[in-house]
């Protein structure tokens, strides 16, 4: 049956097929999709994890335990799983074990642009990139095989393109390779010193093999058309060049990237007048067949920095650019993205933008952008859970500087139990006065709306009790006086917890509780709510602009508000000086 | 190698570009073709502009659309029109909605919203549809089913009116909606 799938979707159906029954992963874009989609497939675990690596480590131990496992991650994802990753690679596996590695060429949705296909020959385990739907599907397949042959974790990378991308695909039939039986071995499973100095030179044999392996896999593919121009690429940028040179070169279309097929490199290279590496970011193939002594164009041309498309290699090696057909005068507005409409942690932005003398840490979420105009509520974001520990950082170096800067900290429910609660023990072990902002609205939110520990439910969708951030934050340390928890959607409220947070001299904590309004049982309930402005009442002194909502708009001397977008949060009616807002519908 | 042909589906994040070239993929498959499309998910998504491409032909291999290659371009947002419209292919489609959404920047006062946005595309493009589909969509009763409107704009514009759509919603529209999606793709392709 051919079916259209996009790149994760086609992962999870390849992973099912493979017989594959434990999954766990933590939501990032552009991964997300694949454990959603496998966690609706009949006989198969998946979980939400609190974190990357907590969720490898559950997939490590599922191999140990005898299951074909699954962990996939954005490609930051897999810096915090690194710890596992490193030493599983000495371990080996018994059910088969795949990582996937989404990586995000153009940072459309994260904060770096690092290409983790450098991470493969690092922790000494074998790679392989689908470069499109089916290849997702079939190669997955393939990669439980390489992993069970080889006693080898597979790191699976792929790219947003074809994550993202959708294409046709032909099913296949369900393995069923059940689960394996497990056997104690120590000298395997327990790497103390002893046995993980044996193990190192296990992993370089298995390498050797590998290689071998690698020079005769189907994964690793020669498609030979016209010989002057050779190209070996590998992921998306083999359809990109696909798209640029069409029958007109040569391909080395690569599969199993890691270890390198040497002797099908060599052999390809002989056969063509000129060779092109093909590759987004990183000169990772490149760098390999240089090393073999081997002439090649790639990165001299081909930018390093950005997403990859068909023109820039166009540009780059025929330099050809696009034809030029229409342009227009017309300037369109900048359109950054922004907290939604009714977003719940607006309102405490708002009470804190109003501090011009304090310093926010922001998170890796929704609150990230707090940094937009008018707002301005951000002066750092690094990573999933720096808010607090890097706030911590700064309180340090002013107190170091006698400088008084007083830090708040935002971050989100999913965030705060991924990384943020080590960094406000550390507050309190440590004792810095900062404020930490937990905003909790119940669900994973940048992502797409995904469970977690907080939410009473499984990705399964099974009940699960609720961890409560209340108990949890007083268990740390933080002591009673210094806890606020508020309702966002009240700003009085709000305004007097940011201040008495303000003012605080202790380790201080503020929980806003609220559900984000886009999950589909708040937008039900707030349907027919809305805030209306009186015109007659209205003054137009455009206040309530400051508190950059997108259903709030002043065109033509007048203010107004889109019904269609307002969830009658009431924020505006709140801070509106002439009672000009009122709120119907409730 | 057979033509390719380029539907680039533009916007901003949360006005249902992804469920109408959803659709218009299913169709094409169904019908024979090879098909790519591709989104952006993530942070674009609150308010941001974005983006959908969907190629499909005998072979097709990048899933993405370069600039001057458009046969058509939908714009589901009237400015977003202009941004993307050197993408347009000579003597493309350009199938606007008449549907004005304001960026913060425009809301408190950082940046302009261009005027005579439609007037001016009319000029530069000569195949410009013009149609409110917020308005059609809202008379039909819901305004959500904008994106299936102008869908409907876009299968005329291709010729693809053959293609059983009616079956391809029933696949892909939940139950309660598929009334209101199927008069959406019918006025949209009378339009």
């Amino acid at each position: 049956m051919k079916v259209i799938m996009s790149g994760n979707e086609a992962m999870a159906r390849g992973a099912y097929e493979a017989g594959c029954t434990v999954a766990s992963a933590y939501p990032g874009t552009p991964s997300t999709e694949i454990l959603e989609n496998f966690a609706t497939y009949e006989g198969v675990y998946a979980e939400w994890a609190p974190n990357e690596k907590i969720a490898f480590e559950v997939a490590s131990g599922a191999s140990i335990g005898g299951a074909r496992s699954l962990t996939t991650m954005k490609h930051v994802g897999l810096n915090v799983a690194a710890d596992p990753l490193f030493t599983m690679a000495y371990e080996g596996v018994n059910g088969g074990f795949v990582v996937v590695s989404a990586d995000d060429p153009g940072m459309h949705s994260s904060q770096n642009e690092q290409d983790n296909r450098l991470f493969a020959p690092h922790a000494k385990v074998a790679m392989v990139e689908p470069s499109d739907s089916q290849e997702c599907k079939d190669f997955i397949k393939e990669a439980y095989k390489i992993s069970e042959k080889f006693d080898t974790v597979v790191l699976y990378r792929s790219t947003t393109r074809v994550c993202h991308s959708k294409s046709i695909v032909e099913l296949g039939e369900k393995e069923n390779v059940g689960v394996k039986s497990y056997n104690k071995d120590i000298k395997k499973y327990i790497m103390i010193p002893a046995h993980s100095q044996k193990k190192h030179y296990e992993v370089e044999e298995r390498l050797e093999a590998l290689r071998e392996y690698s020079n005769t896999s189907t994964l690793n593919r020669v498609e030979m058309a016209d010989t002057k121009i050779g190209v070996i690429t590998s992921g998306i940028s083999y359809q990109y060049a696909k798209e640029v040179f069409g029958e007109k070169a040569s391909y080395l279309k690569i599969g199993l990237s890691f270890p390198l097929p040497d002797k099908l490199i060599r052999e390809f290279a002989t056969k063509v007048e000129t060779l092109y590496i093909i590759e987004e970011n990183e000169p990772y193939l490149e760098n390999a067949v240089k090393v073999m002594g081997i002439t090649c164009t790639g990165k001299d041309l081909i930018p390093v920095c950005g997403e990859l498309n068909p023109d820039i290699i166009r540009k780059a090696l025929l330099g050809v650019s696009p034809e030029q057909t229409y342009t227009s005068d017309i300037k369109p507005p900048s359109r950054p993205p922004v907290l939604c409409p009714g977003c719940p942690h607006r309102g405490i932005f708002y009470a804190v933008s109003k501090y011009k003398d304090i310093i926010a840490t922001s998170d890796i979420g929704c609150y990230t952008l707090g940094m937009m105009a008018p707002l301005n509520v951000a002066d750092t974001v690094i990573c999933m859970g720096a808010s607090i520990s890097a706030g911590i950082g700064i309180q340090k170096a002013s107190l170091m500087g006698n400088r008084e800067s007083k830090i708040f900290a935002f971050l989100g429910d999913s965030t705060f139990f991924h990384s943020g609660i080590t960094g406000l023990i550390n507050a309190v072990y440590n004792n810095s006065p900062i404020v930490t902002c937990i905003l909790d609205n119940r669900i994973t939110g940048m992502t797409g709306h995904q469970e977690n520990p907080g939410t009473g439910k499984t990705l399964q969708g099974k009940p699960a009790p609720e961890v409560d951030i209340e108990k949890l934050v007083l268990a740390v340390g933080i002591k009673s006086e210094n806890l606020r928890i508020v309702d966002p959607y009240k700003f009085a409220e709000t305004e007097v917890a940011v201040k008495e947070a303000y003012k605080s001299t202790e380790p201080f904590v503020i929980i806003t509780k609220q559900p984000c309004a886009l999950i589909k049982s708040v937008l039900k309930k707030r349907v027919n709510i809305k805030c209306v402005i009186k015109e007659d009442k209205c003054k137009k002194c455009k206040g309530c602009l400051k508190i950059g909502c997108p259903a709030l708009m002043f065109r033509n001397d007048v203010a107004s508000i889109d019904k269609n977008m307002c969830n009658g949060c009431g924020l505006c009616k709140q801070i509106c000086k002439f009672d000009a807002i009122e709120k119907v519908g409730e | 190698m057979s033509e390719i042909k380029n539907i680039l589906f533009v916007g901003v994040g949360g006005q249902g570009t992804i469920l109408a070239s959803k659709i218009l993929t299913e169709g094409l498959m169904k019908s024979g073709m090879d098909v790519k499309m591709s989104e952006v998910h993530g942070m674009a998504q609150r308010g941001g502009s974005v983006t959908t491409q969907v190629r499909y032909g005998e072979k097709v291999y990048s899933p993405l659309i370069e600039k001057g290659q458009a046969d058509v371009i939908v714009a589901f947002e009237k400015s977003e029109a202009a941004r993307w419209i050197p993408y347009l292919k000579k003597d493309g489609y350009l199938v606007v909605n008449d549907y004005e959404i304001y960026p913060v920047t425009v809301l408190i006062g950082a940046d302009k919203y261009p005027e005579n946005v439609s007037e001016k595309l009319k000029t530069i493009v000569k195949n410009t549809i013009i149609l409110n589909a917020a308005a059609i969509a809202e008379d039909l009763g819901n305004i959500k089913a904008q994106n299936v409107v102008l869908l409907g704009c876009l299968i005329k514009a291709l010729k693809l009116e053959h293609i059983n759509w009616n079956d391809v919603l029933q696949d892909i529209v939940p139950a309660k909606a598929i009334e209101l999606n199927k008069k959406a793709i019918r006025v949209g392709m009378e339009t």
